[in-house]
């Protein structure tokens, strides 16, 4: 009894401790920063005689362009969620219904990216949207056709969102193919059986069921990108600025350190409040599924 | 006009014949079991019927329609799948209710006929359940309800109560025969269990290899079954090689090698000099002391070698002179009363004239 009070501690003691220094600590010392003033060159002011102060949040609120800057940067997470599922969906749907050794490799596939270095893939980005290069001026051709003006693909919006789309992709199919190859084909024969036609057996019978799925993979994509910073830095252009970079900004550019504090409290507040909605949607289908 | 048939049915699987020349016929109101023992065609034939797999040759008609071209989702049938295939996201009565909503039932109507239905399968207190909560006897209950919620033409089940233990397969196996006098649905059921089949059909067709082997009534089934193969697979049965010597009236004088001559009854045609299977059920076996059974015609003496008690009963194999092995069902009527024999006693086995029946085939 005493012994296994003992490994019981012995084994989660680690992960805790781990947690709680690399984690609950520094989360504590950006509240702590938040309050404070920032250094002359970068840092933190010292504490005496600068002490508290609650300049920072007034300075958030007193600017519209930084609710706009989070808000933007939801749309941005939500948008690129939303596209991951769409791309997600159709091919770990796909994998399922290919025989097993075949979905082995295609799962390989999926993740083989990740084999090669992240910033790489995003410079591979810039070439291929590269003005001069055949996607650009396919595009652009096109566009021609129906007598629009050329429009410039690097160094935008769409460039951002194609980014983050394409680096999160694998992050939504893993948890839907997991999802979906648990389906039993027997609920597909038995909804087929009883009158409901293709469409039918798809929204009333597959969807609900990889709910799950969904809420998992939405969740691993919508909060990485909503502090992403590096590929709204190289595929963005100088007006395209997201919660990312401007903490970024603040940390390494204009050295204000408690505001920059301030700034990622927010996010992690956001953050939490993400996964919290996912984990109850995620939970409430549990219970059914 | 039967309301099921199937005329010369086959389905292959590149060389494997599944299913190979089968017609059957199945009446309105009729509970047909398709009996044969793994691999013999019937959940072959119960998935073609259904629209899930479609005869390579032949037809299968409902009402003398054939039905070729209507997917399953289009046929008045349902099926009760082995698995049950309740959707887990959704509770017991919304289950119930998934048919209806395809066959788009107005709302009340739907509410109406869930109730009626849960009513029917007892189940009206677990109808907010998730069906991960029920117990396996209840999940097939909610699957049979389901599939009978909107009064189809015919109900297809593909052995549903393999998964349950003994005691609630007969519960159910009652049920599902009450249900069906009931609500005068057809039934095809498909099994590999022949007491299920014997208790529950109709009628049964016995495969084997993708033909039928023998269409019968359960009764005529287990007591004159058409060959080696049904007689072997339906119940517990004895068959002892033998040659048909002559037919005297209506009895048969058989030749059984080591054994020698007995009497049987002339079910057959089968003319002298044809070989063929004397068979006969334990219980049809009488086993006594050396002494006993004078009287009957077919006596035979021979040894206990195992005996196998039952409670209910006890089976005795016999080891009779020609070291054939022969099996004797006792009654344990009178406990006390009747004899019991151990392993190693003298016996004799003995049968009347018009017991067991010679199979040429």
């Amino acid at each position: 009894m005493r012994s296994e009070r003992l490994t019981r501690w012995l084994v989660t003691a680690p992960p805790l401790i781990f947690m709680l220094v690399f984690f609950v600590l520094p989360t504590l010392i950006v509240v702590a920063a938040s309050f404070r003033y920032p250094g002359e060159y970068g840092g933190l002011a010292p504490l005496v005689p600068e002490g508290y102060t609650l300049e920072t949040y007034r300075f958030f609120f007193s600017d519209v362009i930084y609710i706009e800057i989070f808000l933007k940067s939801l749309w941005v997470a939500a948008l690129s969620t939303g596209l991951c599922i769409l791309l997600a969906y159709p091919l770990a749907l796909l994998i399922t219904r290919l025989p097993k050794r075949w979905r082995d490799l295609m799962i390989l596939l999926v993740v083989l990216p990740f084999a090669s270095n992240f910033l790489i893939r995003i410079y591979a980005w810039m070439i291929i949207l590269g003005p001069q290069n055949g996607f650009s001026l396919a595009v652009n051709t096109l566009l021609g056709f129906f007598g629009i003006e050329p429009v410039r693909l690097l160094f935008s919006p769409f460039a951002v969102i194609v980014g983050m789309v394409y680096v999160h992709l694998p992050f939504m199919v893993l948890p839907l193919y997991t999802n979906l190859e648990r389906h039993d084909p027997a609920w597909l024969d038995a909804a087929q059986d009883l009158g409901a036609n293709a469409w039918q057996r798809f929204w009333k019978v597959t969807w609900p069921l990889s709910l799950p799925g969904i809420y998992a993979g939405s969740a691993l994509v919508f909060i990485p990108v909503l502090g992403m910073f590096a590929i709204p830095d190289i595929l963005g252009g100088t007006g395209d600025i997201l919660v990312g970079n401007l903490i970024k900004e603040q940390f390494l550019g204009t050295r204000d350190w408690p505001f920059g504090a301030t700034l990622s409290l927010f996010l992690t507040l956001i953050v939490l409040a993400v996964a919290a909605l996912a984990m109850r949607f995620s939970r409430k289908r549990l219970r059914h599924a | 006009m039967p309301l099921l048939e199937l005329r010369n049915v086959s389905r292959h699987y590149g060389r494997l014949s599944a299913v190979d020349n089968v017609s059957l016929s199945i009446e309105a109101g009729e509970f047909f079991t398709l009996l044969g023992p793994s691999g013999c065609g019937k959940t072959t034939i119960l998935r073609m019927i259904a629209g899930f797999d479609a005869p390579d040759t032949g037809q299968i008609l409902l009402d003398g329609q054939d039905l070729a071209d209507t997917p399953p989702e289009r046929r008045p049938l349902h099926t009760v799948f082995q698995s049950y295939a309740l959707f887990p996201h959704l509770s017991v009565a919304e289950n119930i209710e998934f048919p209806l909503k395809m066959a788009q039932v107005a709302a009340s109507e739907r509410a109406r006929r869930v109730r009626e239905t849960l009513e029917a399968v007892s189940l009206s207190d677990k109808a907010d359940a998730m069906p991960q909560q029920l117990s396996g006897g209840q999940q097939q209950r909610v699957a049979l309800a389901r599939a009978l919620v909107n009064q189809p033409r015919l109900l297809l089940l593909d052995e549903p109560l393999a998964a349950l233990d003994h005691k609630l397969r007969e519960q159910m196996q009652m049920e599902l025969i009450g249900l069906q006098r009931d609500l005068g649905i057809t039934f095809v059921f498909v099994t590999h269990h022949q007491p299920e089949a014997l208790a529950l059909s109709h009628r049964i067709a016995v495969m084997n290899q993708g033909h039928v082997e023998q269409l019968d009534e359960p009764s005529k089934i287990y007591a004159a079954p058409r060959n080696r193969f049904v007689a072997h697979f339906i119940g517990d049965i004895n068959l002892l090689d033998c040659t048909l010597l002559a037919r005297e009236n209506d009895q048969l004088r058989l030749a059984i090698p080591g054994l020698g001559e007995i009497l049987a009854p002339a079910h057959t045609t089968a003319q002298p000099g044809q070989t063929g299977a004397f068979a006969i059920r334990p219980e049809q076996m009488l086993i006594g002391d050396p002494a006993q059974h004078r009287d009957l015609p077919n006596r035979r003496d021979g040894v206990v070698r195992e005996l196998l008690y039952s409670g209910d009963v006890t089976t005795y194999k016999v080891e009779l002179a020609n070291g054939l092995h022969i099996q004797a069902l006792l009654a344990n009527v009178k406990p006390g009363l009747v004899q019991f024999f151990e392993v190693g006693d003298a016996v004799s086995v003995a049968w009347p004239a018009d017991a067991g029946l010679f199979l040429d085939a």
